[in-house]
């Protein structure tokens, strides 16, 4: 018996030092609703919210928990806690497939999943409701008289031309720490073997790591960066000083993540959870679309190119532990020259 | 004649049969191509998983004695190309877990190499499990490595619903057409029967013929019995038409002795008892003597309708000599005849029958009517029809019997007190039917019968 209480209060301590780390918590709707939707998500509520509003504005009964958390965080509150939450939002794709394909998500199905591209739905549990470019950002007054580069090409040899001007003004996602780019980099190398003369090249000219993509951004505004690579283009375009740096998509391809929510096995009210997916739908596919991110980034322009990164079990090959260990001790020899 | 009782029904009774192995067949051939389809739909989708397994399995390197996997891309994303697919995979170097799912099941590992599979449920879905293994040498010396990749079945479910239907859709093909081809067989097998039946029942009532046709071997002993018995069955009616002829004959001519006899005691004799009972006895005579003289009269007509022979008749002539052979008897009673029609009036037939057939009608009519009343013979010509009509002003027929007289020994109800034998109408009927002609009896509107035979114009 004593053992048992003894087991009981290890497990609790041992919950509670582990809980998962929420960044931030808003509410929105009547505090004192019946029906309440948890939603845990790695955007930041000034993304989210214009969402959230819109789908309480016709449900004046109903209220929204909304929980920010880091992707990591996220997946320990789902997998290892079970957390009971009604919808998942989340950018690391390749994360959102594992906890799908292993069974923590469930299926759902309505007029509004039915009409999504074929990239956009996977196995009927991930639904993409945005697509967010990687862009590589550039410093508007480091660049006066020097041509921007408009792929990966032109910028390897605007690198090689100039190795003065861009020795440490050049930055890029630091893989090892953020997941995001960790997904960019697999999937510019899957693409294409450029990525790895790009980093052997920055590389050389002791390229700067960042752990996101709102730091490389401030980096190139404050002019520590001239060009910043595989920024997350949809934060750079809805920042408020847009005008101070150019984002340019690359001709050759530009990578594509998708947002994708889910909902998990164990939501509490699944059946609203539906009517938010079918919401969030609505509002991010079609031709009357309101979606998240800034219609000033163009995707169609660059259609040809778009490198849409594909929902399905390819994910999960680069976060098998042997092929990432691989994976990073190849990037490592690449960028870390000195 | 009472019908047959019916049991069952050969044709229903073989398309019942037919059906039913139509059936069992388009079951079977449902449930083949449903097996031999899942089959080859898990061969194809096991292949594609072994496929994978395998290359990751080539994808594995040693370096320094230590295992290093790089799991391509393709092994897993190949595996969700066609359909969304949950995917799962396992690593192992002899027992110890390297990478993938560490819970994922995996199949008895062959050990010559050869992929092994296995069907399992894993998170919650059905999964289908392919595993290969490979011999490797590390620093501790030979073991081997072992991959399992395993895919959900939404793709096979897919893929098997389509084959469901598709071998619903054969078996019921083949059942519609099988169900044609039985009504077409059952109708064919059936049809010789209803060709029997056919050309038996077309048969004229005295045509005893024994069946010429050609029939199926199945049915040769049928037509055999039936021919055998239709012989049989003639012979026996010869032999007593033959045998009522002889009779009749025979009992004619000592009742005409016995009459004479009668007659000339009844003159003789004084006392009024004797000569009534004589009177009454020479009534019965003539009773019988009339029976066996239509008896015989009626062996001829048969006889002779069975070899019929056909001559032009001028039919106002025949009936101008009948009445007058008849003329005798009519007096008797003192009953007037009178004959009259068109001229030309011509048919074919035999002259002996139709004269018989007329003097019959013409006798029954004289028989029937009463004292000082009127018989008139009509000979009109219709369209295509000559018709000699015998009316007389006798007590006419029973209306409820009209149909039942023309039979053998069938008598009105209202004829009890006259002789008679019941054949005359008979026979009357028997000829115009031979001539295909018909025999019309009806009452006339004033009172008496009339009688018509109607014989066609050639």
């Amino acid at each position: 018996m004593r053992q048992f209480a003894l087991s009981l209060a290890l497990i609790f301590t041992a919950g509670w030092s582990c809980a998962f780390e929420a960044e931030d918590v808003a509410s929105f709707g009547p505090s004192d609703s019946k029906q309440v939707l948890r939603i845990l998500s790695t955007a930041d509520i000034d993304f989210f919210k214009p969402m959230i509003l819109s789908f309480l504005a016709s449900r004046p009964e109903t209220a929204i928990d909304y929980t920010v958390a880091s992707s990591t965080e996220l997946q320990k509150a789902i997998v290892e806690e079970g957390q009971a939450f009604d919808v998942v939002v989340s950018s690391a794709m390749d994360l959102q497939t594992k906890l799908a394909n292993d069974g923590l998500a469930q299926r759902y199905k309505s007029e509004a999943t039915g009409s999504l591209p074929e990239w956009a739905v996977w196995n009927d549990m991930l639904f993409a409701f945005t697509q967010e470019p990687a862009a590589i950002v550039v410093s508007k007054t480091g660049f006066k008289d020097i041509p921007l580069p408009n792929s990966r090409n032109d910028l390897i040899n605007l690198l090689r031309q100039h190795p003065e001007i861009f020795r440490s003004r050049v930055g890029t996602y630091d893989v090892r720490q953020s997941g995001l780019g960790y997904l960019f980099a697999t999937q510019d190398t899957r693409a294409s073997e450029i990525y790895w003369r790009l980093m052997e090249v920055m590389g050389g000219l002791d390229a700067q790591l960042y752990c996101c993509s709102s730091d490389m951004i401030d980096a190139v505004k404050s002019g520590d960066l001239l060009i910043a690579y595989n920024v997350l283009g949809s934060y750079a375009i809805n920042r408020e000083d847009r005008e101070d740096f150019h984002i340019i998509l690359p001709t050759d391809f530009t990578t594509v993540m998708l947002r994708t929510a889910m909902i998990p096995s164990n939501a509490p009210s699944a059946e609203l959870s539906g009517e938010f997916i079918d919401h969030l739908l609505d509002m991010s596919h079609g031709l009357d679309a309101v979606p998240l991110t800034s219609a000033e980034l163009d995707l169609s322009r660059v259609e040809p190119s778009l490198n849409r990164i594909k929902i399905g079990p390819g994910l999960l090959v680069f976060l098998d532990q042997l092929k990432r260990r691989s994976f990073l001790l190849e990037w490592e020899s690449a960028i870390l020259q000195n | 004649m009472s019908k047959p009782a019916a049991h069952g029904s050969i044709r229903r009774r073989l398309l019942l049969s037919l059906l039913a192995g139509a059936a069992v067949l388009a079951f079977v051939v449902y449930f083949v191509v449903q097996t031999v389809a899942r089959q080859v739909a898990q061969e194809s989708q096991d292949n594609v998983l072994a496929a994978s397994a395998q290359s990751i399995l080539d994808g594995a390197r040693l370096s320094g004695g230590e295992v290093n996997v790089d799991l391509p891309y393709s092994a897993l994303s190949m595996l969700d190309s066609i359909s969304d697919e949950r995917v799962f995979y396992a690593i192992h170097l002899e027992h110890e877990f390297l990478s993938g799912y560490a819970d994922l099941p995996a199949p008895e590992g062959d050990p010559s190499g050869a992929p092994a599979f296995l069907s399992a449920e894993f998170l919650g879905e059905d999964v289908r499990i392919a595993s290969v293994r490979r011999r490797v040498s590390t620093g501790a010396g030979r073991s081997y490595l072992k991959v399992s990749v395993a895919q959900t079945l939404s793709g096979q479910k897919l893929v098997l619903s389509r084959i469901s239907r598709i071998s619903i859709t054969i078996g019921a093909g083949f059942f519609l057409i099988s169900v044609f081809m039985a009504g077409i067989i059952s109708g064919s097998a059936i049809r010789p029967l209803d060709r029997l039946t056919a050309s038996v029942s077309r048969r004229g009532p005295k045509d005893l013929r024994p069946v010429a046709a050609p029939v199926p071997t199945e049915m040769v002993p049928l037509v055999a019995s039936l021919n055998s018995f239709m012989r049989r069955l003639q012979q026996s009616l010869l032999r007593s038409e033959d045998f009522i002829a002889e009779a009749a004959h025979r009992v004619r001519t000592p009742l005409a002795i016995v009459r004479t006899k009668a007659e000339v005691i009844q003159r003789v004799s004084d006392d009024p008892e004797t000569r009534k009972a004589l009177k009454e006895m020479i009534h019965a005579i003539d009773d019988s003597s009339r029976t066996a003289g239509q008896l015989l009269d009626h062996a001829m007509v048969t006889f002779r309708l069975d070899h019929l022979v056909l001559e032009e008749i001028n039919l106002l002539h025949l009936v101008h000599d009948t009445v007058e052979r008849l003329r005798p008897t009519s007096e008797l009673k003192d009953i007037t005849m009178q004959a009259f029609g068109e001229q030309d009036s011509v048919i074919k037939g035999d002259p002996i029958l139709v004269q018989n057939a007329l003097h019959n009608l013409l006798d029954n009519a004289v028989k029937y009517s009463p004292a000082g009343s009127q018989i008139d013979v009509v000979l009109a010509l219709n369209q295509n029809e000559a018709e000699v009509c015998v009316k007389d002003t006798g007590p006419g027929f029973p209306a409820d019997e009209l149909d039942s007289l023309p039979k053998r020994f069938v008598r009105g109800k209202n004829a009890e007190a006259v002789v008679g034998s019941g054949l005359g109408l008979t026979i009357a009927k028997e000829v115009i039917t031979a001539h295909g002609g018909t025999l019309k009896i009806s009452n006339n509107p004033g009172g008496g019968a009339c009688v018509s035979l109607l014989f066609p114009l050639p």
